[in-house]
């Protein structure tokens, strides 16, 4: 597909740590219909090798679930989670890649390089979304997503369960939206119906 | 480490570094994953203080001796002990049994950083009476990571992790005999190393240069593009003898590859291969 041809918000990034399980199983609960779009979480979790995240997100949505391997194709109607002790970068348009380099923020997955390497790849048509943790993961990359020209939201730290994490983001750049999380899911289709018709 | 960076550098400054690296070293990292190959090239303009891009690239064509940092940084060099102690437990009773029979056991650890997997596989080998008619050949493009192999030092604070990871192994023994601490460093048993061979070895360059039994590649190839990665299954192809084992990392895979029909998986969950023809 053509640069140019990209829609708006066509593809949506989550990233989220201590407290945002429920939020995140609310999202996928919420976004059926979203079989145009592509859609990529990266949640810290205990390094292990449960694969029981994966079979919570796949209990709450009709979308396909997959935990992305090396080099998987990007495709439309996927829910892809990153992997443990990975990296999750956008290769491109069309591919993923996993780098199993040195945590960043003690983290690996990093939401940072995730976000960083989808603003890079997707530019306008990508939406990030950084919600509840008690880490500074994910607000470069939020900062990385709006400079690409990307939509941000960030879960209401007012609210949140761990404030610390939306909180950095919001310090560091002027996000699109603030929204608590019990919202999020509600606010999220309607972002995407509106991107969609402009 | 800090991602606060303020500039991601660009696909041509990326192309440039990549054409002079090549031009004049002869190191070729065409073909390695983009992504993450940028990350890396932002990682070394930070922890370096470069000013911007321009200074690198000049410090690479001028200064040879950096040249040697640049390599030990683009590429990671990340690995631990038993890492996915699953996959180590499957070696231990699937197939060191399988090796037993043999008169010799030739196992290739490629781009194996550090050495943590050649020297737990020493390990598995010395559990299972196999070590004595044994021979690990750890190669690494970096000849500075290798050189820790031939020492046999790792951090003490990883043995925890470790002697975990080795218990999920199926380890029955108590981790701490295999080594003697030291201040913060746990320094490994000579008997281990006693049959490692170490050398540099490029996959992206460098020809087979024998025939395993057994043939370790995890975390390697995920920083190759699927052109790289075809290449050097080829190359594991031609370096494993029929019936022999290839393991890579738990999201690689070889069933998109050229080579695919000749390998069958050993469990639909675990990324082990045998090479069937």
């Amino acid at each position: 597909m053509a640069e140019n041809h990209l829609n708006e918000s066509r593809v949506v990034v989550i990233g989220g740590s201590a407290g945002s399980l429920d939020t995140v199983m609310r999202i996928a609960g919420a976004i059926n219909e979203f079989t145009q779009h592509t859609f990529i979480l990266v949640v810290h979790r205990k390094n292990t090798t449960d694969s029981n995240f994966e079979d919570l997100i796949t209990s709450k949505t009709r979308l396909l679930v997959k935990e992305v391997e090396d080099k998987e194709y990007i495709t439309t109607g996927t829910i892809y989670i990153a992997p443990p002790d990975y990296h999750l970068l956008v290769e491109d348009q069309h591919m993923f890649s996993l780098d199993s380099s040195e945590k960043v923020h003690y983290s690996r997955p990093s939401i940072d390089v995730t976000f960083e390497s989808a603003a890079l790849a997707f530019g306008t048509a990508l939406t990030g979304i950084l919600l509840s943790g008690a880490n500074a993961d994910g607000a470069e990359g939020i900062r990385k997503i709006a400079k690409a020209g990307g939509y941000t939201i960030v879960e209401d730290p007012t609210t949140a369960s761990a404030a610390y994490m939306p909180q950095q983001a919001i310090n560091l750049v002027t996000v699109d939206a603030i929204v608590p999380g019990a919202s999020m899911p509600g606010y999220l289709v309607k972002h995407l119906l509106n991107a969609g018709n402009r | 480490m800090s991602s606060t960076e303020q500039n991601i550098i660009g696909d041509e400054e990326m192309n440039l570094l990549v054409t002079e690296v090549f031009r004049l070293y002869g190191y070729d990292f065409t073909n390695y994953a983009r992504a993450s190959l940028k990350r890396r090239i932002n990682r070394i303009i930070i922890i370096d203080r470069f000013p911007s891009f321009a200074e690198l690239l000049y410090r690479v064509k001028h200064d040879p001796s950096y040249f040697k940092r640049l390599v030990e940084e683009l590429t990671v060099n990340v690995t631990e002990m038993f890492r996915d102690p699953a996959v180590f437990k499957t070696i231990r009773e699937e197939i060191l049994p399988v090796l037993a029979t043999n008169p010799f056991i030739r196992i290739w650890h490629a781009g194996c950083a550090t050495g943590e997997e050649v020297y737990s596989m020493a390990i598995l080998l010395e559990e299972a009476n196999l070590l004595h008619k044994s021979l690990l050949y750890a190669t690494d493009l970096n000849p500075t990571v290798i050189e820790n192999i031939r020492r046999g030092i790792f951090p003490l604070s990883q043995m925890k992790q470790y002697s975990e990871n080795y218990n999920l192994s199926g380890g029955k023994k108590d981790f701490s005999q295999y080594y003697t601490a030291n201040y913060d460093r746990a320094k490994f048993d000579d008997r281990l190393k006693a049959k490692m061979i170490t050398a540099t070895h490029n996959l992206v360059s460098d020809r087979s240069f024998n025939e395993f039994n057994l043939i370790f590649c995890r975390n390697v190839l995920i920083y190759f593009d699927k052109q790289l990665q075809d290449k050097v299954f080829s190359l594991f192809d031609e370096s494993l003898q029929k019936l022999g084992f290839l393991v890579l990392g738990s999201k690689e895979n070889l069933r998109f590859s050229k080579v695919a029909k000749k390998f069958a998986q050993l469990h639909e969950k675990e990324k082990i291969w045998r090479k069937i023809t």
